[in-house]
């Protein structure tokens, strides 16, 4: 006598709509995440059949121009470089220093957390609040006005929670042996962090460095608080100099489109040039995380 | 002998010599954790200086207009001769266009996530992940410029009222933004669900999908709704697209075909302006910064919140 546990056909009846539900759904999901790529793929596409013909020398060597055929982004572009020789000092020694006095130096407790805790949420705060405290701050109590120090500044305080952060894991990342034989060789802490801690976790630092950096340069909600000007100004040559970026000549470009139809393609060509940019620091940050990382 | 005596360095002051070298050392080493707290509280004064300067000249504002008047008024008119700050209008256009970001980005970066996590082979997800991931490195000015200057105009095709700034077209793109940071913070908490789990509903017969909604899904929960908390007050901070593509109309409406001003492009617009110091409508800046402040702080922390406090751990 044989009990009859399942009933064979039925199963197979509902088995069958549940794998083709089953395989449908993957289809969505696959759809789904190729969405994102799409709308990327379009993005670059358009901005490069839109602006790659205005690229040649003039436009980039040039001084910026109401004519849009004479109009150069070269003051944007020092602009940025300047902006970059502010952040990247200033974020290195803070935020080198904060994450080796949290990881190396603080004792676990009230003090520790707290400062971690508040370096997490400075992260969450947005762009545009920091532009604020740079205008508060930097442009209007210390008076240095809308120059290239106040923005630097502001960037570098908007990057320093992902410095501080990435280098606290490059930190954490050196394995404790290194440092025991340091000690064990009679060398002091200081010197145990200088000379073994701290190269060891270079690499880990310059990629986190390199990535915050390149989120700092196509950052432009806080220096239009500022007040950078969109009129024809000479280039910089100092940081107490006035200058403009290559994101707020995208955007001064981009909301006058509508006046000059032209100011659109200037906008796509110098999109361009800041995507090459960013593409570039990228790939340094890879590079190095790649050649230098030492898996321990 | 006695010039010879002074180039030869007896022992002891070989000794007194490295004793001062010590003494130096040794008062460094005790310098540098003092130096080091210094830098490290640089952050803390970060923190201090916004919260100061927004409370400060917030204040200054709340003397000029009263605080009530602020959070319940539905017009905002500050340049007018009789100027009215209603925060309404502000907070309506921060609200859609989040709401609008957010209808595109939870699912999309949700379905992204269930189909990294539990459906890509290994091979597949590390090409996608890091493409992905490329989305959330474009500057927002770059999303703000295909906003204006292409996905309005694909939208006029649609809806051929819709205006040149409108919040629908910032709105969709800002939610683009936002897929990659739901995708990969969600697939971190549907990742981080134990095999063993998943081993277990799918020997008891369910097919994958099943496995993922009902047994994935709800052990990743907390994870899975922090990372929509965080979307959320990513885009409502999020200046550029709105600030380009949604315009400067500060009517209260809730025609998403109409140009709306959100909180932040409010402060992009009238900083750019160059408000005059002391004046209404420069402090008005700081009242609308300090809105928008504390709506990003709460939502942060409720994600640290909900994150840490429905774990599930294994």
């Amino acid at each position: 006598m044989t009990t009859k546990y399942m009933d064979a056909e039925l199963v197979g009846k509902r088995m069958s709509s549940r794998v083709r539900k089953n395989a449908g759904w993957k289809g969505v999901f696959f759809a789904s995440t190729l969405f994102g790529l799409f709308v990327l793929a379009v993005l670059l596409i358009r901005v490069f059949t839109q602006g790659l013909e205005y690229i040649n020398i003039d436009f980039l060597m040039n001084h910026l121009s109401t004519d849009a055929s004479r109009a150069g982004i070269m003051g944007a572009i020092l602009g940025t470089a300047w902006l970059m020789l502010i952040v990247v000092p200033v974020t290195m020694v803070v935020g080198v220093g904060t994450a080796i006095y949290l990881e190396l130096y603080a004792k676990k407790g009230k003090l520790q957390s707290f400062i971690a805790t508040n370096i997490s949420n400075l992260a969450g705060v947005p762009s545009i609040v920091y532009g604020l405290l740079g205008l508060t701050l930097f442009v209007r109590a210390l008076e240095f006005g809308n120059v290239l120090l106040a923005g630097g500044l502001t960037l570098a305080l908007l990057v320093l929670p992902i410095v501080i952060v990435a280098a606290q894991e490059a930190l954490r990342a050196v394995p404790g042996s290194l440092s025991e034989a340091s000690y064990g060789m009679g060398a002091t802490k200081w010197q145990t962090v200088r000379r073994i801690i701290l190269p060891a976790a270079i690499p880990g630092i310059l990629t986190g460095a390199i990535l915050s950096l390149s989120r700092a340069i196509g950052e432009t909600a806080p220096l239009t608080v500022l007040g950078i000007p969109a009129l024809l100004i000479p280039f910089p040559s100092g940081i107490f100099d006035t200058f403009t970026a290559l994101p707020m000549q995208i955007y001064y470009w981009t909301i006058d489109s509508s006046l000059v139809a032209e100011y659109a393609n200037l906008a796509a060509a110098t999109i361009i040039v800041l995507l090459i940019l960013l593409f570039l620091l990228n790939s340094i940050a890879i590079f190095i995380r790649n050649k230098f990382q030492q898996r321990y | 002998m006695a010039t010879d005596n002074k180039n030869r360095i007896s022992v002891s002051e070989m000794i007194e010599e490295q004793k001062k070298k010590r003494k130096f050392l040794n008062q460094l080493e005790k310098l540098i954790p003092t130096l080091l707290l210094i830098i490290a509280s640089l952050s803390v004064l970060t923190t201090v200086g916004i919260v100061y300067t927004l409370l400060a000249e917030s204040v200054a504002f709340f003397r000029n207009v009263p605080i009530l008047d602020f959070f319940t008024g539905t017009i905002l008119k500050p340049l007018s001769q009789n100027p009215e700050f209603g925060v309404l209008p502000l907070l309506n256009g921060t609200i859609i266009s989040t709401v609008i970001a957010m209808l595109v980005a939870g699912p999309i970066g949700m379905m992204s996530a269930i189909y990294l996590s539990e459906y890509a082979p290994d091979h597949v997800r590390r090409v996608l992940k890091p493409l992905l991931e490329i989305l959330a490195g474009v500057p927002t000015i770059v999303y703000g410029f295909f906003a204006f200057t292409f996905v309005t105009p694909l939208l006029r095709m649609v809806f051929p009222s819709i205006e040149a700034t409108n919040i629908l077209s910032p709105g969709i793109i800002m939610g683009v933004m936002i897929i990659p940071m739901i995708a990969s913070l969600s697939e971190d908490a549907m990742s981080s669900v134990p095999n063993s789990i998943r081993e277990g509903a799918l020997a008891l017969g369910s097919t994958k999908l099943e496995t993922t909604f009902k047994v994935v899904i709800p052990a990743a929960l907390s994870g899975i709704i922090a990372s929509f908390v965080l979307g959320i007050s990513r885009a409502i901070g999020e200046t550029m697209i709105v600030a380009i593509a949604s315009g400067s109309s500060k009517n209260f409406t809730f025609d998403i075909t109409q140009s709306m001003q959100t909180m932040t492009a409010y402060i992009v617009e009238v900083a750019g302006g160059e408000a005059a110091a002391g004046t209404t409508i420069y402090y008005s800046l700081y009242a609308v910064a300090l809105t928008l402040f504390v709506f990003t702080l709460i939502m942060n922390l409720l994600a640290k919140y909900i994150s840490r406090k429905f774990r599930e751990e294994y």
